[in-house]
C-alpha cells in the first residue's frame, strides 16, 4: 500500500489533547481551595497552538481530500459539541465560575474541535485522490 | 439485511483475499440507536439536575461498568478472536460491531465521567480537603490518560473503518491496519481500567 507523506497531525493532536487533560487535573485537584490560573492557561495556550499548528500544516498539504475531511469532521463536530456541552453543564450546575469556569470552557472548545479534526484527518488520508 | 459483494483490490491481507468479500450493508453511525442515545443523555441531564444520590449513583457505577467491561472484553477477549478470524468473517464482524460502537462507546464515557463528577461534588470526594483525595486525583490521571488515547487513537480508527467499508472497493490493508490500532488501543485501555478498579473500589472502601 502507497502512503502519501502527511505531517504528524494525529501525533500532535494526541499531545494537544494531553495538555487540555493536564490542566483539567490541575484546576480539579485544587478544588474548592484558591488556584493559580497560569499553569493552567500556559497548558490550554499550548494546546491551542497546537490546534493551529495542526490546522495551519494540514491546510499546506497539496492535494489533501478536504471534501471527505469536512464530510466527516462536521458531524463529529456535531457530537462533540454535544459532549462538551454536557460537560459544560456539569460545571454550570455546580457554581463554577470566574476564571476556572473561563480556562475550563475554552479547554472545551479546543477539545470539541480537536478530536473531530482527528477523526476527519484519520478518514481522509486514506482517501485516494 | 442487505449484502453488497465488495471487490478487494489494492491489499493482500494473511492469507490472500478472495476475489469478492460479501459485506452486510450498514449505516456507519445507525440511526436507530440514536434515540436510545437522546434517551440516555437525558437521563444524565435529568440525574444531575435533580442532584440526588441515587440517580447520580446509579448513572456512575452502571455507565462505568459498561465501559469498564466493554474495554476489557474487546481488548483481551474479541480481539484476539477477530485476529484469527477468516478475511470474510472479520468484515462481517466488524461492520456489525464497529456502527455500534461509533454511539456506544462516547455515550457510555460521557454519562460515566459527567454522573461520577456531579456524585464526587454531592459526596464531596472532589474535594482536596477528603482524606482520599490522592486517590482521586490518581482517577483523574488515569481516565485523563485512557481519554487520550480513546479520543485520539480509537475514536478516530473506528470511524475510518466504517468509511472505508463503505466503498465500493475498499482497501483491506487500511482496514487490517486501522483494525489493529483499534483492538490495541483498546486493550490499552482495557489494561488501565484495571487500576481504575483499584482506584474505585479503594475509593468505596473509604
Amino acid at each position: 500500500m502507497s502512503e502519501r507523506r502527511l505531517p504528524p497531525v494525529t501525533q500532535v493532536g494526541m499531545a494537544s489533547l494531553a495538555l487540555i487533560v493536564a490542566g483539567g487535573i490541575y484546576l480539579s485537584a485544587h478544588l474548592p481551595n484558591h488556584v493559580s490560573l497560569g499553569p493552567a492557561i500556559a497548558l490550554l495556550a499550548t494546546s491551542a497552538l497546537l490546534l493551529a499548528g495542526n490546522l495551519a500544516v494540514l491546510a499546506r498539504v497539496h492535494g489533501f481530500p478536504w471534501r471527505r475531511f469536512f464530510e466527516i469532521a462536521r458531524w463529529a463536530l456535531v457530537a462533540y459539541v454535544i459532549i462538551a456541552g454536557m460537560i459544560e453543564y456539569a460545571f454550570l450546575r455546580n457554581h463554577l465560575s470566574g476564571g476556572p469556569l473561563v480556562v475550563l470552557t475554552l479547554s472545551l472548545v479546543v477539545f470539541a474541535v480537536h478530536v473531530p479534526v482527528l477523526i476527519g484527518f484519520t478518514v481522509a488520508r486514506y482517501q485516494e485522490s | 439485511m442487505a449484502h453488497v459483494a465488495v471487490s478487494t483490490s489494492g491489499a493482500a491481507v494473511g492469507d490472500g483475499p478472495p476475489a469478492a468479500l460479501e459485506r452486510p450493508d450498514f449505516q456507519i453511525v445507525p440511526r436507530a440507536g440514536l434515540p436510545i442515545v437522546a434517551v440516555v443523555l437525558g437521563l444524565l441531564i435529568a440525574g444531575i439536575a435533580v442532584d440526588k444520590l441515587w440517580p447520580l449513583e446509579f448513572l456512575h457505577v452502571v455507565g462505568g461498568a459498561a465501559w469498564t467491561v466493554i474495554d476489557l472484553f474487546l481488548g483481551f477477549v474479541l480481539g484476539p478472536i477477530i485476529g484469527r478470524l477468516s478475511i470474510p468473517a472479520r468484515v462481517e464482524f466488524t461492520t456489525r460491531l464497529m456502527p455500534k460502537m461509533v454511539l456506544i462507546m462516547p455515550t457510555v464515557v460521557t454519562v460515566t465521567l459527567a454522573a461520577g463528577w456531579q456524585l464526587g461534588t454531592k459526596l464531596g470526594t472532589v474535594q482536596t480537603s477528603y482524606h482520599l483525595h490522592g486517590w482521586v486525583v490518581a482517577s483523574y490521571i488515569v481516565v485523563g490518560v485512557m481519554a487520550v488515547i480513546a479520543l485520539g487513537l480509537l475514536e478516530p480508527a473506528n470511524i475510518a473503518v466504517l468509511v472505508e467499508m463503505k466503498k465500493p472497493r475498499p482497501n483491506l490493508e487500511v482496514i487490517e491496519r486501522l483494525m489493529k490500532r483499534f483492538i490495541y488501543t483498546a486493550g490499552a485501555t482495557g489494561l488501565m481500567q484495571v487500576a481504575t478498579f483499584v482506584i474505585m473500589t479503594r475509593l468505596a472502601a473509604g
